[in-house]
């Protein structure tokens, strides 16, 4: 696996997507399945700088690799801030209105919605979240 | 990296959103919306180069629908089918009006 250890703040966001991105195009990951792991790796990565350390900050990092045949990725995102397990929380009402919306819930939501599976565990003082998705 | 560029006249706004509408752009495009929303009465937002959109993006057209419905009207044009799908499982669909 390949690892990126960061300062957990949106502005490495660009940073991050980049560390995904090449690791995605050197896999030969298909457009569609890339642009559902960005979307996931943003919303969790966001939530780490947004919540896990705050109000300071603190490391994030995230390992990415691929299944034995080459066919599913892997990432992790790990972080040591408070426990979380963003999984536990009720998903967002997706029927109501526009004014009956509340402005967020939708980023756990989309990273369920767009990978295969989602896994949550609290270990050694970390938060783990780890991603699988086909790329083919 | 997103692009934004507008037409106004006489109350109505056409925008287009160009490259991605993420965490790191979202602030800029409701900057953009914001400062022509005064008096809008119709806003077209024209998503034809738009690539990529994540839940800081909708959280933007959230927001811009909760103030054109009680002014005026708002509609997204050409929406690919990715963002489309996104709508769909956000449930963005069923208060957008899509064309």
């Amino acid at each position: 696996m390949k690892e990126l250890v960061i300062t957990a703040e949106t502005k490495n966001l660009d940073e991050v997507m980049t560390f995904v991105d090449t690791f995605l195009e050197e896999a030969e990951c298909s457009m569609k399945a890339q642009m559902q792991i960005d979307l996931a790796v943003e919303e969790i990565f966001v939530n780490i700088a947004s919540y896990a350390y705050a109000p300071g900050t603190g490391p994030a990092t995230i390992r990415v690799g691929l299944t034995d045949d080459g066919s599913v990725f892997v990432i992790e995102l790990i972080d040591q801030g408070v426990p979380y397990n963003p999984l536990a929380k009720e998903d967002p009402d997706i029927t109501l209105s526009a004014e009956e919306r509340k402005i967020g819930g939708l980023g756990i939501l989309l990273t369920k919605k767009s990978m295969d599976d989602v896994q949550y565990e609290y270990a050694n003082g970390s938060n783990i979240l780890t991603l699988r998705k086909s790329i083919r | 990296m997103l692009n934004v560029t507008k037409n106004v006249e006489n109350g109505k706004a056409e925008v287009f959103a160009e490259g991605r509408l993420d965490t790191s752009t979202a602030p800029e495009m409701e900057a953009a919306l914001m400062e022509i929303i005064d008096g809008l009465t119709e806003l077209t937002l024209n998503f034809e180069k738009l690539e990529y959109i994540s839940s800081a993006g909708l959280r933007v057209l959230l927001t811009m629908q909760k103030i054109m419905k009680k002014q005026g009207t708002m509609k997204v044009t050409h929406v690919n089918q990715t963002i489309m799908e996104i709508f769909e499982v956000t449930g963005f669909e069923g208060f957008l009006t899509i064309e």
